[in-house]
C-alpha cells in the first residue's frame, strides 16, 4: 500500500476479457468468509472464487471458465451488474489482484467495493449495455484500456469512454496516496477540531 | 429544507469537493466515531507501522472481538475454541494492534464485549448527528439514531485511524416514507426485507436513505437499528431515522452518553437535526419511494441474495422470472409453489440485524411451552454481554434451553460463518441474520432470511411456516415469563 495503489492503475492495460456473465456477484463469492482470518493482504488469489473453482474435496472444477484463466493474457473481468456487492471486505480486490485481473468491466458496481478497487489500483470500469451485451457475448475477447484517457478500446466494435478520476491522476502525479493527501491536510483537520468541538464519543 | 443527511454532512466537511480545476479531490469529511474488529484491521494497522503513523485520535475509537470468536465457553483452563489457529492470531493481533496504539478494547471478560453494531448504541457511543464509520458494511445500523454511519474498507481504515478523515464523494438521498400499522406478527425485519424486495438488490446504490413516516416514528430504538441495519442489503451505503424522543429516552444514562449539562445541550442541538416533524416529508429527496406498511407481511427470501422477497404465505417465483441467477437450482427448489412447507435443519437467532434483547424476547414468546421440533437445531446468539446479561436476567435462556435450543455466547457466530459456526451442504437455515448470499452459512448451505418470530416459529415447526397462528394461541410479543 505505500507503494501507492493509484500508480499501479497508469498506463495501458492491453489483455484479453475472461467473461462471468452472472448478475450480482457479492463478495462471499469472490472470497469466502472463511478465508477473512488472514492478517495479510497477499497471497489471498488462492482463495478467490474458491467454491467457484474447488468442489469441496479439493479438486478442481475443471469446467468452470476460471480454471482456464491465464493470468498473463486475460487481465481484464467482465461480468454482471452489481458486482462486488454485500460485505465491504477489502480482500475482495485483493484477491482477484493476486489472481491476475487489473480491470473489471460491468454496466453497474456496488460502492464499496468500487471504491476499495480504486484505492488498489484494481480499475472498474463502468460500460452501458450494448458494450455488456458485445463482450459477454464474445468470451476472450481483445480489448484495449488507456487508463489516462479513460478509453476503452473492443475490438470489433468501437472505443469507448468512461469517466476519468482527476483525483487519482493528481496523485500520480504527485506520486502520493490517498493517505498521504489525507496526512498534508493537518491544518485543516487540526482547525476544523479546534472550531467545531466535534461530537466525542 | 436540507434533509438530515445533508445537515450532518455538512457539520462534518474539514475541506469542500475541490473545484472542476483543482486536484479532484473528494470532500474531507471529518469521522466522529471508528469501530473496530479483529478482521478488517490488522492490514490497516500494519501500513501505519510501516509509515511510522500513530492513531491520531484513540478517544474516538471503540474496539471490539466478534467475528471470529467462538460462541462455545472456553475450556477449564481458559483457552477458547477458535475454529482455526489462525483465527486465534486474528484475535491476539488485535490485542497486540490496540495495545500498541493505545486503543480501548472491549475484549474477552469485558462486559460490553459483542458485536460491534450492538455495543456502540449499548454503550451510548452512538449518537445522533455523529458521522461513524466501521469495516463492516453493517455499520449502517448506527444510522438508527440519526447518526450518518457507513461501512468502509481495509484501506480506509488506515485513513481514519491516522487522520480521523475520509475521502468521500457526496451520495445521493433516497427517502423511503413508510406509512400506516403493521399487522400482528410483522415486525422491522419483515420491514426491511419488504423495502429490499421492492426496490431491489441494488435499488439504493449511490444513495444514503432516511426512513420516515408513521410507521417509523412507531418503532423503538432495536426495531429502528434492524431497519436501517440492512440498508447495505439495497446497495446504500447508509441508512437512517431522524432522532427524536425515543431516540432520546433509549440513550439517556448509557455510559458513553452526555450527562449533566451537557445532556441537555446536546439533546437541544440533536432536535435540530430532525427540524419540525414534517421536515422528512418536506426535505427534497433525490428519489422518493412509498410503502404501505399495512400491506407488509410476515416476510422471507427464498433465493441467493437478500432481494428475493417473498411473503410467507407467497409463492417462490417461477424460473424463468430471474434468469440470469441459478437461485432456484442452489436452493433445490422448482419455483411457482410456496416456500412454506420446506424441512428447516436450523434455526439461527443473532447477528447485528436481530441479537438485541427484544428479538430475543421476539423468538422465547414464541419458544414458551413448545418445543425445537425433532430433526431440527437452534442457535440463539446473543447480540453482546449486555443483551446475554439482561435476557439471562429475565429467564430467557431457560425458555430456549428448555425447548431444547442451544444458548450461545455473544457474537457474529452463523451470520457470517467465521467462527466455525456454520450450516452442512444442502442444508437449510431460518436465519435472523442479513445475508444469503450462497455459501454465506456454510459451503451449499442454504440460508431463509426471517424475522425472529418467524424464525422461531420454524424451528417450532421444523419447517418454514407462518408464526401468526402461534401468535394467536400463544402469549404475545414482549411478554416477560
Amino acid at each position: 500500500m505505500s507503494t501507492t495503489g493509484d500508480t499501479k492503475a497508469a498506463g495501458i492495460i492491453q489483455s484479453r476479457t475472461l467473461n462471468l456473465p452472472f448478475d450480482n456477484i457479492d463478495t462471499d463469492q469472490i472470497i469466502p468468509a472463511q478465508f477473512l482470518t488472514t492478517t495479510e493482504r497477499e497471497g489471498l488469489g488462492r482463495f478467490c472464487f474458491f467454491h467457484w473453482r474447488f468442489n469441496p474435496d479439493g479438486s478442481s472444477k475443471a469446467e468452470h471458465p476460471l480454471m482456464h484463466h491465464v493470468p498473463a493474457e486475460q487481465q481484464v473481468l467482465v461480468a454482471g451488474p452489481n458486482f462486488g456487492c454485500g460485505s465491504s471486505r477489502e480482500h475482495a480486490p485483493w484477491a482477484l489482484m493476486d489472481l491476475g485481473f487489473r480491470a473489471v468491466i460491468s454496466s453497474r458496481f456496488a460502492d464499496i467495493f468500487r471504491n476499495n478497487s480504486i484505492k488498489n489500483g484494481l480499475l472498474p470500469v463502468v460500460m452501458e449495455q450494448t458494450v455488456m451485451e458485445f463482450l459477454l457475448a464474445h468470451p476472450n475477447h481483445p480489448v484495449r484500456i488507456d487508463i489516462a484517457a479513460g478509453k476503452l478500446e473492443v475490438s470489433g466494435l468501437g472505443t469507448f469512454s468512461f469517466p476519468l478520476d482527476p483525483f487519482a491522476a493528481y496523485c500520480l502525479a504527485q506520486g502520493i496516496d490517498q493517505l498521504d493527501f489525507l496526512l498534508r491536510q493537518e491544518t485543516d483537520i487540526a482547525r476544523y477540531e479546534n472550531a467545531s468541538s466535534p461530537q466525542s464519543p | 429544507m436540507p434533509t438530515l443527511f445533508e445537515k450532518i454532512w455538512q457539520r462534518h466537511v474539514v475541506r469542500e469537493e475541490s473545484a472542476p480545476n483543482g486536484d479532484g479531490a473528494p470532500t474531507v469529511l471529518y469521522i466522529d466515531l471508528h469501530l473496530l474488529h479483529e478482521v478488517t484491521t490488522p492490514q490497516a494497522f500494519a501500513e501505519l507501522r510501516s509509515r511510522g503513523l500513530q492513531v491520531r485520535r484513540t478517544n474516538r475509537c471503540l474496539a471490539t472481538i466478534d467475528h471470529s470468536t467462538p460462541t462455545l465457553p472456553a475450556d477449564a483452563s481458559g483457552n477458547y475454541p477458535y475454529v482455526t489457529d489462525q483465527a486465534r492470531e486474528q484475535v491476539e493481533t488485535f490485542y497486540r494492534n490496540c495495545a500498541d496504539f493505545g486503543i480501548e478494547l472491549h475484549g474477552w471478560g469485558s462486559p460490553h464485549r459483542g458485536i460491534v453494531h450492538v455495543i456502540g448504541p449499548e454503550l451510548g457511543a452512538t449518537q445522533p448527528g455523529m458521522t461513524i464509520v466501521c469495516g463492516d458494511s453493517h455499520t449502517a445500523t448506527h444510522g438508527a439514531f440519526g447518526a450518518l454511519a457507513f461501512g468502509i474498507g481495509t484501506t480506509e481504515v488506515g485513513h481514519v485511524l491516522a487522520s480521523q478523515c475520509l475521502l468521500q464523494s457526496k451520495p445521493a438521498t433516497l427517502g423511503i416514507q413508510i406509512e400506516g400499522e403493521l399487522g400482528r406478527g410483522v415486525s422491522a425485519k419483515d420491514v426491511i426485507l419488504h423495502v429490499i424486495g421492492a426496490i431491489g438488490i441494488d435499488g439504493g446504490t449511490g444513495s444514503v436513505i432516511e426512513y420516515f413516516g408513521s410507521t417509523v416514528r412507531a418503532m423503538d430504538m432495536e426495531s429502528r437499528m434492524t431497519l436501517c441495519n440492512m440498508s447495505i442489503e439495497c446497495g446504500a451505503r447508509a441508512g437512517m431515522v431522524a432522532p427524536d424522543e425515543v431516540t432520546f429516552a433509549y440513550l439517556r444514562g448509557r455510559p458513553m452518553a452526555p450527562a449533566g449539562a451537557d445532556w441537555d445541550r446536546a439533546v437541544a442541538d440533536w432536535k435540530t437535526l430532525a427540524g419540525d416533524p414534517a421536515s422528512a416529508a418536506s426535505s427534497t429527496f433525490d428519489r422518493l419511494v412509498k410503502i404501505d406498511a399495512s400491506l407488509i407481511q410476515p416476510s422471507v427470501t427464498w433465493g441467493t441474495h437478500p432481494g428475493m422477497v417473498i411473503p410467507i404465505t407467497g409463492n417462490v417465483p417461477r424460473r424463468d422470472e430471474s434468469p440470469n441467477e441459478d437461485a432456484h437450482e442452489y436452493m433445490h427448489l422448482q419455483g411457482g409453489s410456496p416456500l412454506a412447507g420446506e424441512h428447516v435443519d436450523i434455526v439461527f437467532i443473532g447477528s447485528c440485524t436481530n441479537s438485541r434483547l427484544s428479538d430475543l424476547r421476539s423468538a422465547a414468546s414464541i419458544m414458551q411451552n413448545r418445543k425445537v421440533a425433532a430433526g431440527t437445531r437452534m442457535l440463539v446468539v446473543p447480540g453482546s454481554e449486555q443483551v446475554r446479561a439482561a435476557a439471562e436476567k429475565e429467564g430467557l435462556h431457560r425458555i430456549f434451553l428448555a425447548a431444547g435450543a442451544e444458548w450461545r455466547e455473544p457474537g457474529c457466530s452463523m451470520c457470517i460463518g467465521m467462527n466455525g459456526d456454520i450450516a452442512q451442504p444442502g442444508e437449510l437455515v431460518v436465519s435472523t441474520s442479513n445475508r444469503n448470499f450462497k455459501g454465506r452459512q456454510g459451503r451449499n448451505a442454504r440460508t431463509v432470511l426471517a424475522s425472529p418470530l418467524t424464525a422461531a416459529a420454524c424451528a417450532v415447526a421444523g419447517c418454514v411456516t407462518d408464526p401468526r397462528p402461534m401468535l394467536e394461541n400463544g402469549p404475545m410479543m414482549g411478554t416477560r415469563p
